[in-house]
Order: C-alpha cells, then sequence, then structure tokens
C-alpha cells in the first residue's frame, strides 16, 4: 500500500481535534470522514491536494479518498458557492410544493441543479430528505434549516443574503 | 397517554445538563451502576419489556442485545444510529433537538449491559441543531463525570464519539453504517456474520436507532413488566410516529403502540386541512405500501395490524396523501430517490432502481405505454430480495403497491402503444 505524504496542516485546533480522535478511534483509516469534514469547514471543498493530505494523516491510499468523497453527497470536488442552497424534492416536500420553489431558486439565480452564480455567492443542490417532512417544503442554505417554505419567503431569503 | 421518549419536550432548555437532572435523567444510569444491576439483568429487562428496534426493522432490541458474545477478547462497541433519512421520518431529529442528554443516558445503560467501552454515535450529515445539541450535550456531560472515565464515580468508563456522516442514505442500514464508520463507501455487508458477531472493526457491534435507546431508562425505572403491559401484546410501548401531509397539525406524536391511524390523524393532527381529503396513507416511511384511506381507517399503529393490512410499521414516518396529488408523479419521486441512494454494490439493485426511475419518467412525461406498466411489475418482482440488504425491496413495496391500489392513475397516462 503507498501511502502520500503531504505538507499540508490545518489549523492548529483542527489538528487537535484530530489527533484526539486518532488516539480514541480503533484505526486512523475510520477518522477518515472527520478529517475530510475538518478539511472542508476550513477550505469550504476538497481540492485534490486535501484530499491527498487527508490519504497521509489516515494512512490510506489517495483512491480509497477519492472513492469515498465521491461516494458521499455532501463532500464537494468543487467549490460551492458562498451560500449552497439545497431543496429538498423528496415526497413530502414535493406534495408540499417543493417544485414551486425549486422554480423560484432557479429562476433567481439562473442556475440548474449542480450551478453555482457566476459572483460565485450561490450554488444550487436538489437533495433528497432532509428529515423536515413535517415542516415542509424545507430548504437547507449551508447548514441552516429553513422549514413551511412558500416560493415568496424562498425568493426573501434568498434576497436578504449578503 | 404514558410519555416515555417526548416526556421532557415540553419543559423549557430541556436540553441542557441542569434541566435534564431535575427532569430526571441520568437517575437510571446512576442506579444501574451504584447499585449495581448486573449487565445480564439489564438485558434481561429490556427482553421483558419487549421493546423493538424503532429504526424499521423492528427486531427485539433485547435479543439483539443477548447476541453479543462476552468471551471474544476483542472490545465490543455500540453504534447509534441517528442516521434518520426515511422520508417521511423526522423523529430522531426533534428527540436530539429536545432530549438529547436522554439519548445519551440510554446509550450508556446500553453499553453497560453489552459489555461496551466506546459508543460511537453516527449522525447524518445534514443535521445542524441535532448535531450541535448532542455535542453539546456530550461535552457537558463529559465535564460532569457522567460520560468518560469513571461514569458516575462508578469505576466504570465509557467513551461517547460523535460521528458525522456525510449524505448517504444507505448508511442508516447498520452494516452500510458500520462502513462508513470505518471509514469507508456506506456500503452494506452480507450477513451473517450479523455485527453482533463481527461488526464495526471485526468486533462485536450492536446498532440500535436512537428512539430505541431512549426507551431503556423508563424500562430501567419502572420494570420491563410495566413497559410490556404498554401498547398491545406482541407490540409493546410507545411509538413516535412523525406525520407530514397536508394535516392541520403535523409533527411528532408519541403514542401507545396500537393506536389507530385515523385517531392519531383526525384527534392529535386535527384532520385533514381545509379544502384537502384523504386520499391514502403511507404509514412506516417511503419504502413501506401504501394504504387507501379504507385500510386507513382500520389500520392500528403496531407491527401486527400493519402487517394484517399488507404494509409495514417501518420508521412509522406517516405520509399523508391528500386528494390533489398525482399518484404517478409521486411514485416517480421515490424512485428516483432510491434509484439515487442505491450504492451501486448489487447489480438487481443498482440497475433496476436506474430502470424503474427511467421507466416511470416516461409515464409521467406521458410517453409510457401498457407494456411498461407489466415491465415495472415485473422487473420489481425480479430485484426483490436479490440484494445484500433491503434498499431494493424498499423501492419494490411502493411501486408494487401503487400499482396494485391505484392502477387507474397509471393507466390513465399510458398508451396503447409506443406514440409515433
Amino acid at each position: 500500500m503507498t501511502v502520500s505524504s503531504s505538507t499540508l496542516k490545518l489549523a492548529p485546533e483542527a489538528e487537535a481535534r484530530i489527533d484526539d480522535l486518532q488516539r480514541r478511534y480503533p484505526t486512523k483509516a475510520a477518522t477518515l470522514l472527520p478529517v475530510l469534514w475538518e478539511i472542508q469547514t476550513q477550505v469550504g471543498w476538497l481540492p485534490q491536494e486535501w484530499m491527498a493530505y487527508a490519504a497521509a494523516r489516515c494512512e490510506v491510499p489517495v483512491s480509497k479518498v477519492l472513492g469515498v468523497v465521491s461516494f458521499y453527497t455532501m463532500f464537494h470536488q468543487e467549490q460551492p458557492g458562498r451560500h449552497h442552497v439545497q431543496v429538498c424534492r423528496n415526497i413530502s416536500c414535493t406534495m408540499l410544493g417543493a417544485e414551486a420553489i425549486l422554480a423560484c431558486v432557479r429562476e433567481k439565480l439562473g442556475v440548474t441543479n449542480g450551478g453555482r452564480t457566476a459572483d460565485g455567492k450561490f450554488s444550487l443542490e436538489e437533495v433528497e430528505c432532509l428529515a423536515g417532512c413535517s415542516w415542509g417544503p424545507v430548504v437547507q442554505i449551508n447548514r441552516t434549516y429553513h422549514e413551511n417554505m412558500t416560493p415568496e419567503k424562498t425568493a426573501q431569503l434568498l434576497d436578504s443574503l449578503e | 397517554m404514558t410519555k416515555i421518549i417526548t416526556k421532557n419536550w415540553g419543559v423549557k432548555d430541556s436540553h441542557l445538563l441542569s434541566v435534564a437532572r431535575a427532569n430526571g435523567v441520568y437517575s437510571n444510569l446512576e442506579r444501574v451502576l451504584k447499585t449495581p444491576i448486573a449487565p445480564k439483568d439489564v438485558v434481561e429487562a429490556v427482553k421483558k419489556s419487549g421493546l423493538r428496534g424503532r429504526g424499521g426493522a423492528g427486531f427485539p432490541a433485547g435479543m439483539k442485545w443477548s447476541f453479543v458474545p462476552q468471551n471474544t477478547g476483542k472490545p465490543i462497541y455500540l453504534c447509534v444510529n441517528a442516521d434518520e433519512s426515511e422520508p417521511g421520518t423526522n423523529k430522531d431529529r426533534e428527540i436530539l433537538e429536545r432530549d438529547p442528554h436522554l439519548m445519551i443516558e440510554g446509550a450508556l445503560i446500553a453499553a453497560w449491559a453489552i459489555g461496551c467501552r466506546t459508543v460511537f454515535f453516527y449522525i447524518r450529515g445534514e443535521f445542524d441543531l441535532p448535531e450541535r445539541r448532542i455535542r453539546a450535550a456530550a461535552e457537558e456531560a463529559m465535564k460532569a463525570g457522567i460520560v468518560g472515565d469513571n461514569v458516575m464515580g462508578s469505576g466504570w468508563s465509557c467513551d461517547f464519539i460523535v460521528h458525522r456522516g456525510a449524505g448517504a442514505y444507505i448508511c442508516g442500514e447498520e452494516t452500510g453504517l458500520i462502513s462508513s464508520l470505518e471509514g469507508g463507501r456506506g456500503e452494506p455487508k452480507i450477513k451473517p456474520p450479523f455485527p453482533a458477531v463481527k461488526g464495526a472493526f471485526g468486533c462485536p457491534t450492536v446498532v440500535n436507532n436512537v428512539e430505541t435507546l431512549c426507551a431503556v431508562p423508563w424500562i430501567i425505572e419502572h420494570g420491563g413488566e410495566a413497559y410490556a403491559k404498554i401498547g398491545t401484546e406482541k407490540s409493546p410501548g410507545t411509538k413516535v410516529i412523525s406525520v407530514s401531509g397536508r394535516v392541520k397539525r403535523p409533527g411528532n406524536y408519541e403514542i401507545p403502540l396500537g393506536y389507530g391511524l385515523k385517531d392519531l390523524i383526525d384527534n392529535e393532527c386535527g384532520g385533514m386541512q381545509d379544502g384537502y381529503r384523504l386520499k391514502a396513507v403511507i404509514p412506516g416511511g417511503s419504502s413501506v405500501p401504501v394504504m387507501k384511506p379504507e385500510q386507513v381507517a382500520t389500520l392500528k399503529l403496531d407491527y401486527e395490524s400493519c402487517q394484517a393490512h399488507g404494509t409495514f410499521l417501518g420508521s412509522a414516518g406517516c405520509i399523508v396523501v391528500d386528494h390533489t396529488q398525482d399518484m404517478v408523479k409521486l411514485l416517480h419521486v421515490l424512485a428516483r430517490f432510491y434509484s439515487h441512494e442505491s450504492c451501486g454494490q448489487c447489480t438487481p439493485c443498482r440497475e433496476g432502481t436506474g430502470w424503474a426511475y427511467r421507466i416511470l419518467t416516461k409515464i409521467v412525461q406521458g410517453r409510457g405505454t401498457k407494456k411498461d406498466i407489466d415491465t415495472l411489475r415485473s422487473l420489481t418482482q425480479q430485484m426483490d430480495g436479490a440484494t445484500i440488504c433491503a434498499l431494493a425491496s424498499a423501492l419494490v413495496m411502493p411501486v408494487q403497491s401503487f400499482l396494485k391500489q391505484f392502477p387507474e392513475e397509471f393507466e390513465a397516462k399510458v398508451q396503447e402503444t409506443v406514440p409515433a
């Protein structure tokens, strides 16, 4: 097994958190998801050189890191917008009007699923159930949930973001 | 109605340790450790309670715990499944937001019972407030000597690690969760070996749902027999039901098992919204067969009544469908979901879910034929039970039940032959 090396370093607090987890998990490989989260939180996405860092940090091949990153929808291989707009399109939200919300976001931002505005301010992702079914339609922007949405409220929300 | 899981939800700041302790949280853990109640006696109490897994499969929790071998010399792990992502279900999320300490107490009692020293708390990546709440609660509990070394001065130690997922429905499947915890793609593993024997890191592992563990402190306090008296004989206890759709008061409701689905909709939820009539209910999350109003009228929310009606209680995500909804379109949404979430390991699932989605796309767009409906039927028959995990079957059930219950809606959208 070839393990890459990397000269990159995360912020000292993040490095300390990873050290702590690597003492508590049975294997270093198991800390791959936490390490990728630390990177994405600091860098905003997962550029290749940072995937190599994760491989070195967790002592796994880079190919395994790419396999993991590409498996999960929340790991970004491209930089999302500063406001990553995630619109649920699953069954309960669809019944409650998710299509109208999606249409509103597409029109306002001028992008479709997976797209990012030219100024880098917004990106749009159609997502599956966010476990907010009782309070749908649900829109998640970065980590924050917005529930019981309407197209009007969605438009106002997008306008209010800096 | 007895409240076990949601009893503290009305209390202000119920997520804080000081409030939780005033609510009695951790008093049962303390009793277990200080008496001490032997691990086998804790397992016995949970067995007697008849508590069944609340994530969807409904497997008896005490029995699951008793499968863990105690003589392998290997560490034993408890994984808490907080990867709630079954469409229609939002109960674990609210439990974590409102009473994270009850969750931790239940997990620690379970850990004690199975001989575990490290609890992994697997939480879905999208959850924001629930993750902050469980992390804050674990930290508060650690500082107070409740989690970590020498729990409550008992000499027993147990670590509690929050592990964040990254967006994959399949990680709610227990072996998919384990693959993900080990740092891999969330691909389910062939059983046997079952996780209880060979799970996370090759060690004996129990995976329990959030709600299941939250019932454990009450069972310790009141005894397994008292728990078994709530609900029905074969489905004891309470269940938190998530209700979504056009009812007046959607949300999470804790009811004794055996409670009428129609009563829940009419009473707790205040009935349908004005101008909307009941058309159907998917009672157990999107993976289970759909029910028509005449079935809804007699269905009781317990494992046996659901099965007698040809459906499942599942995760108890009740999706209430109103008369304005197009069943073909809703099934199309579900097929897209399962196709998107298939991990790709098994051909019948990887190809079958995508094929079903493409056929439904054709039908929704008015390009479908009668033969497409037949294909959908035969295709799903071949997918069922032919895979490592239950994801393929989770699409088979809605497809077959939608076709059976609402054939006219599908037939109305297709033509005899391929349009020119």
